[in-house]
């Protein structure tokens, strides 16, 4: 089981979190017209081995969208941001 | 009572002042405290346990441990019943009940055993042969299944429920250290005396581990008993007994059952026969020890052949002797303790070493023992038990015996292969043991495993020395602690040899003059040697398909004392390095853990969480039959006297259409969207607009997923000028919230706007029916509910018997209706408020059945129709959307394939045979044709409608809206039924909608 550091509410069971998929992806913008973009965006991702940037939710506690640093390989996790603060710190890009 | 032949006059780690009544098989024995099963059976003399699982050969004791192959039995009885337990794990209490497994007709004479008539019919790889291949499979396995069924397996599951509880707890430590050896038991004085949170788990009943196996009263038990006193002193130290660090996992985190009350027939009133732990943890020791390797040669399995440390463990720990002319056959010095021991209790043991040059201070440690050096055991021989072995010289580095051999008798044999670390928890968090050539063993790699270091003989610690310095090193290091575990008592001094690792002899399998038989690897999977020759030469190379190809490693021990040799065998034909060969992962659990450890209490109703609404016990004290949705109980209908389900929906939903009715709609999803950009989020989410939406009215909403299929759809409200409650369907509250979250906080962080969910603070009331209005009128006051000033899509406050409610004029079921919303804590209050008012107007309640065949009757979609699989063309609702703005999903919904005219899109199904029904579920296919394939679409929704008066229903067809007044085959295969019905528009009923605008 993944032990998560949620930065509101500390050191947390994995089962307390629903994931989110790869928080390297970038949403386009709501008047984005470019169906590219969109498929880009909703179907492609990479399949790191190693770390890797991933949305958690923590669902049965803050309610915030987490940017966890998790190595695929040995499942260590690294920092973990709130998402909505991850992008001016550079993480979750 | 009867005597105990093998018991010794004095000795041991058991209460004599306490004797124990057992029964095996239908026969009476008797034990006392502190014994095993294992042991109660030597000490009576009792040899043959069970019979083996493929050629059911009689078997009997092998070790003293948890790695036990072959003395497996079903324990307890009637709803207790327990098969293949350990019988070395068990421990004894009076009153246990036993049965041997795998024997018929009886024990002693077993007509499968004759002529080993298994061995022909069952070599490696039989399953893959028999069933895999051109012209095999599910045939063959018809044909086979009776015969394996009855012949394979081992034990046999119980079919009562389980009469006990278990319980789970949620701990936490610094420190976890598993085992209670000499090196755990050092490693978690060093680690509490930091003053760490340490937990100290240990599987068997009491600590001490190997020092168990040595004499009593020696200098070990003077340490054991210091370090004891001190640890269970230590407050910041929990010793947990009876319990099994089965897993290792992510995060520092470990599974641990404990067997509180195995050790009873019957635990005590209120007390949970087993707990399971879920321990987390900073960091971890592990201190599991090692366990014996047997040796492979003809005729290894047969009962009085056991690990040399386990008739050591008997003699000294059980007192029981269970042979007086005793063989020791070993490549390692470790066996010379057994050895001595033996010797010291009164047999006459013979020590064959195949090593050629023996030490002098080895030798003298085995006083009393004749030592012959430089030979094998090439053949143990018997009857059903051991006889005699067949001697002979031996080359060590190819294990071939060569002639002439010598016959000694003998009724107990030890072996001694060397010492197999467990390193099962360290592999399990991924990493791989390496091989150490000069311990013949697979050892972990130090440091790999920040969080879980290894100490004592896990660690190939090779002496009891070794054992306790690398346990306090451990200890210290998992702690943090420094170096202030000093002063902690090493080893006491050992007066004979004892480490295993000294020359070592590479010996693993003897064959050559004087074998003669079966010589086993996998004592309990019944795979031999010639099994993995001949997977060889079948071109088996890698360990993991050897193990899955003769299932060797795959029994319930999980190959605990026989990997190494299958795997040295393996290496050895292919002319390679053991290292090279590699080993197999080890998975969870380390032993078997019952299914109610890990249940715990979560069974039966307890299985998953249930939400119900405030209202649910009105429903249940009024006869409701309910429904499970989701989480959710439902009232499905409330039948009166006499009525099934279908006479009460349809009662019901006819009632709504003439007079009026209630239903309980708490479950829809509620979300308040606050802040001075809820209008904008509305707006990005959903496919049609919100800018214009008055504060005090209501909008029916749709949203699409990204990928621009359909997510969901409700009725959201303007409450204020920034304030809306946003309605969503009972199934996809959760995902819904989670979705708009995970906008709000990783792409349009620019909205101020707040969402949450206030599903649970409001309870919601649906009142439909001609006479609504009125009804209302009587019950609510503080608000106009006349047509005029409160029209169709619109809300209002009001109080209805001094709570307050907002009411919504919406209709799902086409009828004039209203939505109460009170806060949940008067929800019972206003809805028997509302029973009370409604009796002149015929009010009467009605469930999820009814409710949905008034939505069908409307050709309204719900959760059948919003399968994640459809979009707004195939659900006739283009016309919501939007264009003049993006929306979640805009895009992609107009890619071809979701635009393809030919998608199945919604309509309506009228039955056109008199009397005839369709289920949901049923394909669609023309009227002429054959039935193959999946058809043109399928039927999403059925009922029966009481305003039709007759059986209707939703479906998806290919181009549907096009085939209005076609006739369809509804084709049942499930039911095996074909119903021709009639393509219409899914508005069946008030097509104008004049009835809800009433």
């Amino acid at each position: 089981m993944l032990r998560i550091d949620c930065p509101i509410c500390g050191l947390r069971d994995e089962t307390e979190f629903g994931y989110g998929g790869d928080a390297t992806v970038v949403r386009p913008a709501v008047v984005e017209t470019d169906v590219e973009k969109w498929l880009a965006y909703v179907f492609l991702r990479d399949n790191p081995r190693g770390p890797h940037r991933e949305y958690w939710h923590h669902t049965q506690g803050c309610r915030q969208w987490l940017v966890v640093e998790r190595d695929t390989l040995t499942h260590e996790i690294g920092i973990v941001a709130l998402a909505r603060n991850a992008r001016s710190k550079g993480v979750g890009r | 009572m009867n005597v105990q032949p093998n018991r010794l006059a004095s000795g041991g780690r058991i209460d004599r002042a306490t004797t124990l009544g057992l029964r095996f098989d239908g026969r009476d024995y008797t034990a006392h405290p502190g014994d095993t099963l294992a042991s109660a059976f030597l000490a009576n003399d009792v040899r043959i346990v069970g019979r083996s699982f493929k050629y059911h050969r009689p078997r009997g004791i092998y070790s003293a441990g948890v790695e036990e192959p072959n003395a497996l039995v079903e324990l307890g009885v009637g709803a207790r019943l327990e098969p293949n337990t350990r019988a070395t794990t068990v421990e004894a209490f009076d009153g246990l009940e036993a049965r041997s497994q795998n024997r018929w007709p009886s024990l002693a004479f077993d007509v499968q055993a004759v002529n080993g008539l298994f061995s022909r019919l069952m070599p490696a790889g039989f399953y893959y042969k028999t069933f895999i291949g051109p012209g095999r499979g599910t045939a063959a396995w018809m044909i086979f299944e009776k015969f394996i069924r009855r012949s394979a397996g081992i034990g046999r599951a119980v079919m009562e429920a389980d009469p006990d509880t278990y319980e789970k707890v949620n701990a936490f430590c610094d420190v976890l250290v598993i085992g209670g050896g000499p090196a755990g038991l050092a490693a978690a004085l060093a680690a509490g005396r930091t003053g760490a949170r340490v937990v100290l788990a240990e599987q068997q009943g009491e600590l001490g581990g190997s020092l168990l196996e040595a004499p009593v009263g020696g200098d070990t038990d003077h340490w054991l008993e210091t370090m004891r006193a001190e640890l269970v002193a230590l407050s910041n130290v929990r010793i947990l007994v009876r319990t099994t660090v089965f897993g290792a996992y992510d995060g520092g985190v470990y599974g641990l059952v404990e067997r509180v009350w195995d050790h009873v027939a019957i635990p005590p009133e209120h007390q949970p026969r087993q707990r399971y732990w879920v321990l987390r943890t900073k960091s971890a020791v592990m201190a599991t020890g090692a366990i014996e390797r047997p040796l492979v040669f003809a005729g290894n399995d047969l009962p009085g052949v056991m690990l040399a440390s386990a008739a050591r463990a008997y003699v000294n720990r059980y007192a029981v002797l269970a042979g007086r002319r005793v063989v020791v056959f070993t490549n390692n010095d470790s066996a010379y303790t057994a050895a001595r021991d033996l010797a010291a209790a009164g047999a006459a043991v013979t020590l064959i070493d195949a090593r050629g040059q023996l030490p002098k201070s080895l030798t003298a440690a085995a006083a009393g023992v004749e030592i012959i050096a430089s030979y094998a055991v090439a053949c143990a021989s018997g009857g059903q038990t051991l006889g005699a072995v067949e001697i002979g010289r031996v080359d060590v580095s190819t294990g071939q015996v060569s002639g002439p051999t010598r016959r000694l008798a003998c009724d107990l044999m030890g072996v001694s292969g060397g010492w197999t670390p467990s390193v099962h928890l360290w592999s399990q968090r991924g990493r791989k043991p390496v091989y150490d050539v000069k311990c013949g063993a697979f050892v972990p790699v130090a440091d790999a495993l920040r969080n879980l270091l290894c100490a004592g003989a896990c660690a190939a610690a090779g002496s009891l020395e070794g054992a306790i310095a690398t346990g306090i090193a451990a200890g210290l290091q998992a702690s943090g602690g420094g170096r202030r575990g000093n002063g902690i008592p090493t080893a006491p001094a050992t007066p004979y040899a004892d480490d295993w690792r000294r020359d070592m002899a590479p010996l693993w399998s003897v064959s050559g003059a004087g074998d003669r038989g079966k010589a086993f690897v996998d004592f309990q999977h019944d795979v031999t040697r010639d099994d993995v020759a001949l997977a060889h030469r079948e071109g088996y190379v890698s360990v993991e398909h050897l193990k899955r190809y003769t299932t060797a490693g795959m029994a319930t021990d999980q190959g605990k004392t026989s990997n190494v040799n299958a795997l040295t065998l393996i290496a050895k034909l292919q002319d390679s390095a053991i290292a090279a060969a590699g080993t197999t992962a080890f998975r969870p659990p380390y032993t078997p853990i019952s299914f109610g450890a890990v249940v715990g209490r979560e069974c039966g109703r307890h299985f998953r969480p249930t939400r119900l609404t405030p209202i649910h016990d009105w429903h249940v004290e009024h006869g409701a039959v309910l429904i499970e949705a989701g989480a959710w109980m439902r009232p499905w209908y409330y039948p009166a006297a006499g009525e099934g389900s279908e006479q009460a929906y349809v009662r019901e939903a006819a009632h709504v259409r003439v007079k009026v009715g209630m239903v309980d709609v708490s479950t829809l999803g509620k979300i308040a969207i606050q802040g001075p950009d809820a209008a904008d989020l509305l707006e990005r989410l959903y496919v049609n607009g919100w800018k214009g939406l008055p504060v005090g009215r209501l909008r029916y909403g749709i949203m699409l997923r990204e990928d621009g299929f359909v997510m969901d759809d409700g009725t959201t409200a303007r409450l204020g000028e920034t304030d809306y409650l946003m309605s969503t369907t009972t199934a996809n509250a959760a995902k819904v919230l989670v979705f708009i979250e995970h906008l709000l906080q990783t792409a349009w962080t620019d909205l101020k706007v707040q969402v949450t969910s206030v599903t649970d603070q409001w309870a919601a009331i649906a009142v439909a029916g001609p006479g609504a209005r009125g009804l209302l009128q009587a019950a609510v006051t503080g608000t106009d509910l006349s047509a005029a000033a409160f029209p169709n899509m619109s809300l209002t406050n009001g109080m209805i018997a001094g709570a307050p409610v907002r009411i919504h004029r919406m209709s799902y079921s086409g009828e004039l209706a209203y939505e109460v919303y009170v806060p949940s804590g008067f929800g019972r209050w206003v809805w028997e408020a509302l029973i009370e008012a409604g009796g002149p107007f015929g009010i009467l309640p009605y469930g999820t059945e009814a409710m949905g065949a008034l939505r069908i009757e409307k050709g309204h979609v719900a959760g059948a129709e919003l399968d994640g699989r459809t979009t707004l063309r195939d659900l006739g609702l283009e016309g919501l959307a939007s264009v003049k703005k993006p929306f979640v999903g805009s895009v992609l919904r107009n890619r071809p394939v979701l635009t393809d005219p030919a998608r199945p899109c919604l309509v309506g199904l009228e039955v056109v045979e008199p009397g005839r029904r369709i289920a949901a579920g049923s394909l669609l296919f023309a009227a002429e044709g054959p039935i193959v394939g999946h058809g043109e679409g399928h039927v999403t929704s059925a009922t029966y409608s009481p305003a039709l008066n007759r059986s209707i229903g939703l479906g998806l067809l290919t181009r549907g809206p096009e085939r209005l007044g076609e006739t369809v085959r509804c084709v049942d295969l499930l039911g095996g039924s074909t119903v021709h019905v009639r393509v219409a528009s899914p508005r069946f009923f008030d097509p104008q909608g004049e009835r809800q605008n009433a």
